[in-house]
């Protein structure tokens, strides 16, 4: 089976490590092949989270520097920063809301702007689908469930050997049963999102 | 039930590095496991704690590694599989009873698990414990991947039965923290009851006792070396005249490479699992019928001094290169193009690394460094110590935990640290070394961990200085563990005690103890200045439970603040405090309502008194 290598990143706290477990037991329900790895600890404490996915026969959990086939950005900022990860044959994916870091706010730094980051991602990178997950997240109910906007979004873009219903039955398994009406819809929203997309 | 405690043998599931081992531990039948917690192994020890509510497992938090492994050590000493995990700095607080326990050995399985963190993902070092396997005798198995880590456990326990002696697992963060599938097999009944039977001949080490136990050791690691010689964990890929001799993830990069560069007709693998003893035969063997060898282990040469030490004592004459400038780093982690990248270049095989992008004309982004959370009361307390000393010169010697990142601008409160429980040892050597005021900060669970014996050497030597306990209930940054300070209660768990620190500085002969409640700004700030003023040892305790925490149980209700019009735009808010829920909208301060959790530091100290609660 081919590999298929996908980088996460977002902010501590956007739960992008559920959205591993999420796809990770996508891959289980439709016997993908598949290792993670994500980043824990100190790296939490509102610093860059991310998580590597691989797909497929390589058997390695980690993906190197312009390895990346497929880039989740849960910050703009962060996906922007991500760039190295990529190829120009990257298909990248990005939530548009911002969560500008703390050094911008103390004055160290500047936040870039959002259109420019997408011109920059796009004319390099194979694709881009760009999205305010945020707006679609509080329409589903709640910012928390960003995750799986994106995942949705992740999931229209076809990138991934593994159909939506599997991806939903994963949701139904590993997200919490309280929420699982707000989380597919958030993922339907994503998913939309993304298919009716035309940056 | 605990997902971990599934008796369906042959079921498949995702499962964290750290789960697989916890798993493969109950596999085993683990009767008793130790540990402190630390990245990144604490997530073996969150679930055998969950574990041992459910099950005839008995676990506990001990005080530090060193407390850890002598509770074990007596477990696996009186006949139960006994399992003590820590993270690799943790075992240099176990090194003492390591280096001696490997003379005594064990009746029962023993493992003890090293997670090593290769990059400094969450540590203060990158450090190398397989020497500690070298250095202390000590059988040691190295999993490549997180199914494997769960059968090497197992095998690590039958391991310490033949041959009586503790078997070192070391892993790696990208063992840990990947996640794989992971099948489930047949779960071993556990023996909870122990006896121990005398037998001072091996159990007291005076030197008598120990000149004939050290003679034994090296027996055992004979038969531990030809255990090695016939490993299933020592294993050969491939076949030709291009050797790779390679450990840990490292195997998996390999692996990949190889087949990436369509060179797997000519090139043939070493995977050492089973690494100490090193299998010197069949690393012979292997060496004969290769032209060239490449070594490839991240971190320090371990393997590849061994092998170059074994080729010249048969003879063998092929170029063997592992560490160098131009092919592999003792620094830092690898990565599967980097091992791709090495090995073409060594075997002068055509390869084009996959073209960069450029990164031209894309702006600086501005960085994201780790932050005290919203409303984390370490923040107030180092502002306050900061409002307190005035144009003093302070020196703050820090310690292990969230709080470290009171060194980031602007609070500046953490100028030394180097392990656990540093914090308090260094603050009596500044004091003495320099005219300088000290002011120290340390977590409660690292103060259990390693700090009091240094404030038992302040009072003794009579010091000066002025200790910050921050005492948030919990040990915060590895995940919510308790502590001897801890209220179990609150976990639901009775039967257990605890230790009150105020009562224990005191008894220590701290004679100036004072307790802030950081939120209440005015009053902790002129509490801390008596405490500075103090000639000798003063200790502040700042008590206000950790703020994750305090959501997480429900037992903190947000209420968060905004920045009303009164504002002037002073931004000493922004500037002294750096709350993560301050935002800059339009060039105007803004809280984010999503994130304050309305500790209210910030309102009580702006100038305007603009900063007021959000009525919803």
């Amino acid at each position: 089976m081919e590999t298929t290598r996908l980088i996460m990143v977002a902010v501590g706290g956007q739960g992008n490590l559920l959205a591993s477990k999420v796809l990770g037991e996508a891959a289980l329900i439709s016997q993908v092949p598949v290792r993670m790895s994500e980043i824990h600890g100190m790296a939490q404490r509102g610093g860059v989270v991310e998580s590597a996915i691989v797909f497929g026969d390589a058997t390695s959990s980690i993906i190197s520097d312009g390895e990346a086939d497929i880039l989740l950005g849960f910050e703009p900022a962060e996906t922007l920063r991500a760039l190295n990860r990529c190829s120009k044959d990257t298909k990248v994916i990005t939530n548009t809301a911002t969560l500008p870091p703390f050094t911008v706010s103390i004055g160290q730094g500047v936040y870039p702007d959002v259109e420019k980051i997408k011109e920059l991602i796009k004319a390099r990178c194979a694709s881009l689908v760009a999205i305010d997950a945020m707006k679609l997240a509080r329409q589903a109910g709640s910012p928390m469930s960003v995750n799986i906007v994106l995942l949705g979004a992740l999931v229209q873009t076809k990138g991934l050997s593994f159909t939506k219903e599997d991806v939903i039955k994963a949701i139904e398994r590993r997200t919490k049963k309280a929420f699982l009406d707000m989380n597919l819809k958030a993922f339907d929203l994503g998913w939309k999102a993304a298919q009716t997309y035309s940056g | 039930m605990h997902k971990l405690l599934n008796d369906s043998p042959g079921e498949q599931i995702m499962l964290l590095g750290n789960e697989a081992i916890a798993r493969g531990a109950v596999e085993a039948g683990v009767a008793f496991a130790t540990t402190y917690p630390g990245t990144p192994s604490s997530e073996i020890s969150l679930n055998l704690f969950q574990i041992s509510r459910e099950s005839g497992l008995y676990f506990e938090y001990s005080t530090n590694e060193k407390v850890a492994l002598e509770v074990a050590a007596a477990a696996a000493n009186s006949g139960l599989r006994t399992f003590c995990m820590m993270k690799h700095v943790g075992l240099n607080v176990a090194a003492d009873p390591l280096m001696t326990l490997a003379y005594v050995g064990v009746t029962a399985g023993m493992v003890i698990l090293t997670a090593d963190d290769p990059a400094m993902f969450s540590s203060q070092n990158e450090q190398d414990n397989r020497y500690y396997a070298k250095f202390g005798n000590l059988p040691m198995l190295e999993p490549s991947s997180v199914p494997e880590a769960k059968e090497m456990i197992k095998s690590a326990f039958d391991l310490s039965e033949e041959l009586n002696q503790p078997v070192l697992l070391r892993t790696t963060t990208r063992v840990n923290h990947s996640n794989a599938f992971v099948t489930f097999g047949d779960i071993k009944p556990m023996e909870t009851t122990g006896k121990f039977v005398r037998e001072p001949s091996r159990c007291v080490t005076v030197p008598a006792v120990s000149r004939g136990l050290h003679a034994k050791l090296l027996k055992k690691m004979d038969k531990a070396r030809e255990l090695s010689e016939i490993s299933s964990f020592n294993t050969v890929h491939g076949s030709g005249e291009l050797g790779i001799i390679v450990n840990g993830v490292s195997f998996h990069y390999a692996l990949d490479a190889v087949k990436d560069l369509g060179i797997e007709d000519n090139t043939k693998i070493l995977r050492l699992g089973f690494s100490n003893p090193m299998p010197e035969k069949q690393i012979n063997a292997f060496l004969k019928d290769c032209k060239k060898v490449l070594v490839i282990e991240e971190g320090e040469p371990f393997m590849e001094e061994a092998v170059k030490a074994f080729a010249q004592e048969s003879g063998i004459m092929i170029p063997v290169k592992g560490k160098s400038e131009e092919l592999f780093s003792r620094l830092y982690e690898y990565d599967p193009a980097m091992v791709r990248g090495k090995i073409a270049a060594y075997f002068n095989i055509d390869y084009t690394p996959k073209e960069k992008l450029s990164l031209d004309n894309v702006p600086q982004i501005p960085i994201r460094p780790p932050n005290l959370c919203s409303g984390c009361s370490h923040r107030a307390t180092f502002y306050e110590v900061k409002k307190a000393a005035g144009d003093m010169d302070i020196i703050c010697p820090t310690d292990i935990g969230c709080y470290t990142l009171g060194f980031l601008p602007p609070l500046n409160t953490g100028d030394f640290v180097i392990c656990m429980g540093s914090s308090v040892s260094s603050s009596c050597g500044f004091s003495k070394a320099t005219d300088q005021k000290v002011v120290s900060f340390i977590g409660d669970s690292t103060f259990f961990h390693s700090g009091i014996t240094g404030l038992v050497n302040a009072v003794f030597n009579n010091h000066n200085f002025t200790l910050v306990i921050l005492e948030n209930g919990i040990t915060a940054m590895t995940g919510h563990q308790p502590h001897p300070g801890v209220d179990m209660e609150r976990f639901g768990l009775d039967g257990y005690g605890r230790i009150n620190i105020e009562k224990l500085v005191r008894a220590i002969g701290v004679e100036h103890v004072s307790i802030i409640k950081p939120f209440k700004v005015k009053k902790s700030v002129e509490t801390i200045k008596q405490a500075l003023e103090y000639k000798g040892v003063s200790v502040i305790l700042s008590q206000e439970p950790c703020v994750l925490y305090a959501k997480s149980l429900k037992m903190l209700k947000p209420r968060a603040f905004k920045v009303s019009d009164r504002c002037a735009d002073h931004r000493d808010c922004i500037n002294s405090i750096a709350c993560p829920s301050f935002y800059l909208d339009d060039g105007r301060v803004k809280i984010d309502a999503d994130t304050c959790v309305g500790c209210a530091v910030c309102a009580q100290i702006c100038p305007e008194n603009a900063i007021l609660p959000l009525k919803k």
